[in-house]
């Protein structure tokens, strides 16, 4: 019984351990290739979004990656989140115009978008996007940062990872090597280039700042409610201790007379 | 018991034209636990709590949810970005459900070494391995809700199971479908069917706790209990022993929800589904591994799908299975190894379901799921007969004196001079 | 320990001197009352999860464009799930709504109060009293014994600037926030 015990809880703490201190999913990405070591200010326990860095990757994502990729399930309102004030999420907005309608005569129409609005899509739909990106389709980029192995450090490798392929690797047309994409052949040419953003509060724009900062934008996209977790989790287990050691002192005096 | 009286007039008014005070004073109150019972017998009580938390967590879910193909993984995402709380509830229910699993396993896996299956509790457990069965469903439905590709590719694998049969198998899985794929007709009946089965699951968990409640609770020495000094009263004493077990069990929970929601699911399932691509590596959630690599064992179709049902078939006549004399492994030096052995493969069995079906994984998988077999068809009766169980303890009260446990000081002591 | 003393609850313990009573009862209930606090707490992410989610509070604003209304007409335009109400009212029916006594009113509010210009009265068109959608609108409706709208669920009468005069409706059609953006068209939220 003792082995039994052991074992189970050694098996339990292991799990357990895994789940929290966030060991990435390793054993079920047995040919992913190595993810770069990179670290975010919102990782951990008590981890919280870099507002300057998300601000700095919506606007990579505005000016370099809107161009081929949506992100149709976030709104204007939430860049709020990020830091923005109201007239600023109103004024990033208007800057869409979004199509509206139908109107009285019937007839769908253009309005400026407003925070209500999800972000406007590049494409109007799905073939139209394969139909300019030579037949690859750019994914929504809404959940990115949860839907692919190894997360925002998956979006930092790909968007650095770009290299000359090996000799012995042959890359047709319209394909580009990247030494973090699994197959190592993809569509997307790499795009972002030194200076190819102007950052407002001059944090000079490397291709791994620029990285950097997208990586931590999309997964406050994918993941809007992180520190709100977070710090609610830290609270309930706070409690549960106290609770469960107060359980344990009132089991311990319950049985006092069994034992 | 029958005319209980109790202190509260409005409660006794109730009581006295419909007894339900006293049926819950005489099952949870006075009900009369071996006093050694230890902490892996806590896991029932854990396994009811994750279906309260379960089916509460659903309800409000389903406030939410939207069961169609163009707007079920957009009313999963609303919900975790929008809805106040959503994300908690859903993700408290997404880890809720390998949470059920884990508890259930753990309870499974005592019953199975305590030898809680056998007379006369035969029935008290193959109501408990309908339960399993129903979860299993009940889950496999769930996975299916959020639309993802996973959702998409899990349900249409697992349909087309069905279609290993001959003849009827192709029109049971047009039926199961509801048309000629995975569709909108097929969601809807699976989340019309995910929010039923669960109500489901708590009626067969009342019997199996009926039923429990006629035999009495096993022990770790596999004796019956000869009397009061052998025996407490569920409450105070398990009710306060369970609810420390479930503040630890919380904490091991919360530790998911809050810090790692998504640690036990899979990436792919944030991508809506796509009939027209199957993710690279389609894997089920880590539960039913084990029963995957059952599947994937046999090169024919046909077998695997039998093989894997067989799996738990075999659960149902492990009572009968088992020629054992004795209930408890702690009294069965031959069959202890074996025990753990099987644990082992079990582990081995979802290690390699959850690995490409090629090379070595192929053969492991083969021997593993052989093993299985083996242990419960022809290892459970073969040891039963041929092995000498240790002598068993006289008595529950003997063998916690003998044990080392603290003498008990007081008046509560005195039954212990009969032991 | 036999059958008959079997304690019924944590309180009804044996104890082994007083003091250690009380500090066992301090105990029991402080966890009784940590664990009520808990269960407490868990149960507002429920309730709350029904309240409005987020893209329901940011509903938009929309625009209505009220040239193509005639005076005399009136248009009902979806606003938040809700029928509005907008009226091009005729002057013999602003004098009417302004003649009123306000102090003989059962929800007293001047004409004036009701509207930005005289012309055009905004109302969401749900009745006060148990949410049905007055008649009124259209030239065939029934519009009451005062000119203005007709509750046909209770029989409530709306004047013409949409106050309740008859009928179980306690209050006034609700005018909602609205500006004009132009001399033709407002925006309603």
């Amino acid at each position: 019984m003792r082995a039994m015990r052991t074992a189970f809880i050694a098996a339990g703490l292991a799990l357990g351990l895994t789940g929290v201190l966030g060991v990435p999913g390793s054993a079920r990405a047995a040919e992913a290739v190595h993810l770069p070591e990179v670290s975010f200010s919102h990782e951990g326990i008590f981890g919280t979004f870099d507002r300057g860095s998300a601000q700095r990757g919506f606007q990579v994502y505005k000016e370099v990656c809107a161009a081929c990729h949506s992100m149709r399930l976030v709104s204007y309102r939430n860049l709020a989140e990020l830091g923005f004030n109201e007239d600023e999420v109103k004024a990033i907005a208007a800057q869409y115009e979004v199509t509206a309608g139908p109107n009285d005569q019937g007839e769908m129409f253009q309005r400026p978008a407003v925070a209500a609005d999800r972000f406007k899509s590049p494409f109007p739909n799905d073939q139209a996007a394969r139909a300019s990106n030579n037949g690859a389709l750019p994914p929504d980029l809404s959940l990115m940062a949860k839907a692919r192995v190894g997360g925002e450090k998956y979006i930092y490798g790909l968007l650095t990872g770009y290299e000359e392929a090996p000799a012995e690797v042959t890359v047709p047309d319209g394909q580009y090597y990247n030494k973090y994409f699994p197959g190592h052949l993809l569509g997307m040419p790499p795009i972002l280039q030194p200076d190819g953003v102007t950052y407002a509060d001059g944090t000079p724009a490397t291709v791994e700042q620029m990285a950097h900062d997208v990586a931590t934008f999309l997964t406050w996209a994918a993941e809007p409610n992180l520190e709100a977790r977070k710090q609610m989790g830290i609270k309930v287990i706070l409690f549960l201790l106290v609770f469960t050691g107060m359980m344990y002192a009132v089991k311990r005096k319950v049985w006092a007379d069994v034992h | 018991m029958a005319a209980q009286q109790f202190k509260n007039p409005v409660v006794n008014w109730i009581d006295r034209r419909l007894p339900i005070f006293t049926m819950m004073h005489h099952e949870y109150n006075e009900y009369m636990m071996p006093r050694n019972a230890n902490y892996w017998w806590s896991f029932g009580a854990l396994a009811m709590v994750v279906l309260i938390t379960m089916i509460v967590t659903g309800i409000f879910l389903a406030m939410n949810y939207t069961a169609h193909t163009s707007m079920a993984f957009e009313s999963v995402e609303r919900i975790m970005r929008d809805v106040n709380y959503g994300w908690l509830l859903r993700y408290i229910h997404m880890n809720g459900a390998s949470m059920f699993f884990i508890v259930v396993y753990i309870h499974m896996f005592r019953g199975l070494y305590y030898g809680s299956y056998k007379t006369p509790r035969e029935l008290l457990w193959m109501i408990g391995v309908v339960i399993l069965l129903l979860m299993m469903a009940t889950a496999f439905m769930g996975y299916v809700l959020p639309w993802g590709q996973m959702s998409f590719w899990g349900a249409t694998v697992i349909t087309n199971l069905f279609s290993a049969f001959p003849f009827v198998g192709d029109p049971i899985v047009t039926w199961l479908w509801g048309g000629f794929s995975v569709d909108n007709p097929t969601l809807n009946r699976f989340f019309a069917l995910h929010f039923v089965l669960p109500f489901v699951i708590l009626g067969v968990v009342i019997l199996h706790v009926a039923a429990l409640h006629v035999t009495g609770s096993n022990n770790p020495l596999g004796i019956e209990p000869k009397g009061p000094q052998d025996t407490v009263p569920f409450n105070p004493y398990l009710t306060v022993k369970d609810g420390f077990a479930l503040g630890i069990f919380l904490i091991f929970f919360a530790a998911f929800v809050f810090f790692n929601p998504n640690y036990l699911g899979h990436p792919d399932n944030y991508i809506p589904a796509n009939p027209l691509v199957t993710p690279a590596h389609i894997v089920p959630e880590w539960y039913f591994l084990p029963f995957y690599a059952i599947l994937r064992a046999v090169p024919d179709k046909l077998g695997g799908v039998l093989l894997m049902f067989g799996a738990i078939a075999v659960l149902f006549v492990l009572p009968w299975l088992d020629t054992s004399k004795v209930r408890s492994t702690k009294f069965r030096p031959l069959y202890k190894p074996f025990y753990y052995i099987l644990m082992a493969d079990c582990v081995v069995l979802g290690y390699i379901g959850s690995q490409p079906p090629e090379g070595i994984y192929v053969l492991i998988g083969q021997l593993a799921t052989a093993y299985y077999f083996l242990h419960f068809l022809v290892l459970t009766p073969l040891i039963g007969k041929i092995e000498r169980p240790r002598p068993l303890p006289a008595s529950i009260s003997e063998s916690v004196l003998k044990g080392g446990g603290r003498f008990p000081a007081g008046a509560t002591a005195k039954p212990m001079e009969k032991a | 320990m036999s059958d008959t003393t079997h304690p019924v609850g944590p309180a009804g313990q044996g104890a082994s001197g007083s003091e250690g009573a009380t500090r066992r009862d301090f105990l029991y209930l402080a966890t009784a009352a940590v664990g009520a606090v808990g269960a407490a707490s868990v149960a507002w992410p429920f309730i709350d999860s029904m309240n409005p989610a987020a893209d329901t509070l940011a509903l938009a604003s929309i625009d209505v464009d009220l040239s193509p209304v005639q005076v005399g007409q009136a248009i009902t335009v979806t606003w938040r799930g809700k029928p509005v109400f907008v009226r091009r009212r005729t002057e013999e029916e602003i004098q009417t709504a302004r003649a009123v006594n306000v102090n003989e009113l059962r929800d007293p509010q001047t004409d004036e109060q009701r509207v930005i210009k005289p012309e055009w009265l905004v109302m969401v068109g749900v009745c006060t009293h148990l949410g049905c959608v007055p008649l009124g609108q259209k030239a065939t409706d029934p519009k009451g014994d005062f000119g203005g709208w007709f509750c046909p669920c209770h029989g409530s009468h709306y004047d013409t600037a949409g106050r309740i005069r008859r009928g179980p409706a306690p209050a006034n059609l609700h005018v909602p926030e609205y500006r004009f953006l132009d001399d033709t068209s407002i925006r309603l939220g």
